[in-house]
């Protein structure tokens, strides 16, 4: 089973499948089996009561990642507000510093409905999806979009209610999302309309900060109901077609996350706190495959599984670094 | 429900096998998943309707060097930086309420048109899609809609009467380059009364050539009433409509109309 492959199928609504045994290699079989001997079995017992007595919560990523996202949206309003035009336009298209940038799903839409290669769309889309290669892809998710620091909140307060059993998280399928990302795409190209582009809660929510276009909040408001009673994470998760296209860029890319194998203790801290945890499933008792690994493509590379991990198996790499340096 | 309750509903004699947890979970999640789904993509093609009830062609009046509506719909990018060009703001987007539309340019003229007060159509070179076609690059190639006398008995020009003080009001906030008071910089309107002997405000303050002229009602030398004419040259920006000092304006642009059609 190759590692690449099964992420993609993961990131298609795939479920995580247990390896088989030919998949490992033999560092990781031995790492397994030396995890399952009884003095190694002890340790772990210790260590994780150890941890549990003084249970600590970090933030140490979380607090540069927060202030980023308002920081980007904030050039944005400040470019157009006080006209110092760093960044014109908004999170769908913009210029920065003259150049165009365009986001790969709003330019994927508008050149499916209007059924013309346009030439700044490609410069922009290209200058976008290379950024976005360099720093993870769906990093986008995580470190830009609006709508994902707004459904991050509402998630603290899911999570919140759900404790005192006011609010319930139920599950969907996964592969909704690609359905979808495959449904919009002919809808543009049957309709000759960027259909998706009216709900997008990004392009909502961007257009909503810099210009004031507020009608479609009551929309966004829907899907941070829907997130804080029924199902959390609802339109990140299951829904969004910008995540998706943005999972293909993060799939190659080489900043990740790192898993390593010998420091877990599979205590699934990481994937409690996951927008994706299907990603993380390798982190589960006997499953993953080699001693160390890149998280899947679908990871937003937000960090919080870094900061829930009480033993640092979790860390963000960019991969050829650790060579050339 | 209680477990008896469950099974005195269950059809008799037929031992109905039950499903797992898991099995029911995943069910549940399928079905939900399809509701989701099916709920997303119908609320987004009931994005349909406003295009072509409300906010149909007819009814926005769109930026300099719009192409086709149709069209413009599928290549405009609705990122608004044509909206960020503008010297007197008369762009805004449209709204979630506009369906397909939302996010798109459009401008009400008369609250505030269009002057050309940028001097070389910012807002088509601001646009990265060309759904504002970089055809466009001069004022008197731009083709928005068409000035037209709509009201022709409320026209000031026409009752022979003149007009004196500011064009809409003390308080109206709509913007105009005057080239004579500030050559770079719009003003308001509020801030530049007038007082004209006969009103001709369409006329005086129409920011292309020739495209409108006052011509005489009769051929009485002292019959001092005329009316405004629109030619082939206009533009459709809409700044007679937004200078029309009458409530409401008695010339209205008509947006996509080209000129000599049938209305």
């Amino acid at each position: 089973m190759n590692l690449y492959i099964d992420s993609l199928r993961q990131m298609l609504g795939g479920a995580p499948r247990r390896p088989e045994k030919s998949d490992y290699s033999k560092e990781a079989a031995e790492l397994h089996a030396f995890k399952k001997t009884p003095e190694e079995r002890a340790r772990r017992r210790k260590l994780i009561a150890e941890e549990l007595s003084e249970k600590k919560t970090s933030y140490k990523w979380r607090k540069w990642r927060w202030p980023v996202i308002i920081l980007v949206n904030l050039i944005f309003v400040i470019s157009y507000q006080f006209d110092v035009q760093l960044v014109e336009g908004a999170l769908t298209a913009s210029r920065v510093v003259g150049f165009h940038f365009a986001d790969l799903n709003s330019a994927l839409q508008v050149t499916l409905a209007f059924k013309e290669m346009l030439i700044n769309l490609v410069i922009g889309t290209s200058t976008v999806a290379i950024l976005w290669w360099l720093v993870g892809g769906r990093s986008f998710c995580a470190w830009t979009c609006p709508y994902h620091l707004l459904s991050e909140w509402v998630e603290i307060l899911h999570l919140k209610l759900a404790e005192k059993g006011w609010a319930r998280d139920y599950q969907l399928h996964r592969g909704v999302r690609t359905v979808l990302y495959v449904v919009f795409a002919l809808l543009a190209f049957i309709t000759g309309y960027t259909v998706f582009e009216w709900i997008s809660p990004v392009g909502i929510t961007s257009r909503a900060l810099i210009y004031g276009t507020l009608a479609g909040m009551i929309w966004v408001g829907v899907l941070l109901l829907i997130e804080l009673f029924f199902i959390r994470r609802f339109w990140c998760r299951y829904m969004c077609p910008i995540g998706m296209t943005y999972a293909f860029v993060g799939s190659v890319s080489p900043t990740t996350i790192h898993y390593d194998l010998s420091k877990c203790l599979h205590e699934g801290e990481c994937r409690q706190v996951c927008l994706v945890p299907h990603v993380l499933e390798i982190t589960k008792k006997g499953r993953a495959t080699k001693p160390q690994i890149d998280i899947g493509a679908d990871c937003t590379r937000c960090a919080m599984c870094l900061e829930a991990c009480p033993t640092g198996a979790l860390s963000f790499r960019i991969k050829g670094l650790d060579k050339l340096l | 429900m209680s477990k008896e309750s469950k099974k005195a509903n269950a059809p008799a004699g037929k031992p109905k096998k039950r499903m797992s947890k898991r099995d029911r979970e995943r069910r549940r999640a399928l079905l939900l998943s399809f509701l989701a789904g099916g709920a997303t993509v119908g609320l987004a093609l009931a994005g349909y309707y406003p295009i072509v009830t409300y906010a149909r062609a007819e009814n926005r009046l769109r930026p300099p060097g719009a192409i086709e509506e149709r069209e413009f719909l599928a290549s405009c990018i609705k990122c608004g930086q044509c909206v960020q060009v503008c010297p007197v703001e008369a762009i805004k987007l449209e709204d979630f309420t506009d369906g397909f539309s939302n996010g798109t340019p459009s401008i009400d003229a008369r609250t505030q048109a269009c002057d050309f007060s940028c001097d070389a159509v910012q807002c088509v070179l601001a646009c990265p899609t060309g759904a504002l076609t970089h055809e466009v690059s001069l004022k008197e190639q731009v083709r928005m809609g068409l000035a037209v006398l709509t009201r022709p008995d409320a026209c000031l020009a026409r009752k022979g009467l003149g007009f004196k003080g500011t064009a809409r009001g003390d308080d109206f906030p709509g913007l105009h380059r005057y080239i004579k008071v500030d050559r770079w910089n719009p003003i308001r309107i509020a801030d530049h009364p007038y007082d004209l002997e006969l009103c001709d405000l369409c006329v005086r303050e129409c920011p292309i050539k020739d495209a409108i002229h006052l011509e005489p009602l009769s051929k009485d030398p002292d019959d001092k009433r005329k009316t405004p004419v629109v030619t082939d040259k206009c533009v459709g920006c809409g700044f007679c409509e937004m200078i029309c000092p009458t409530e409401p304006p008695a010339i209205e642009i008509i947006p996509r109309k080209t000129w000599g059609a049938a209305s």
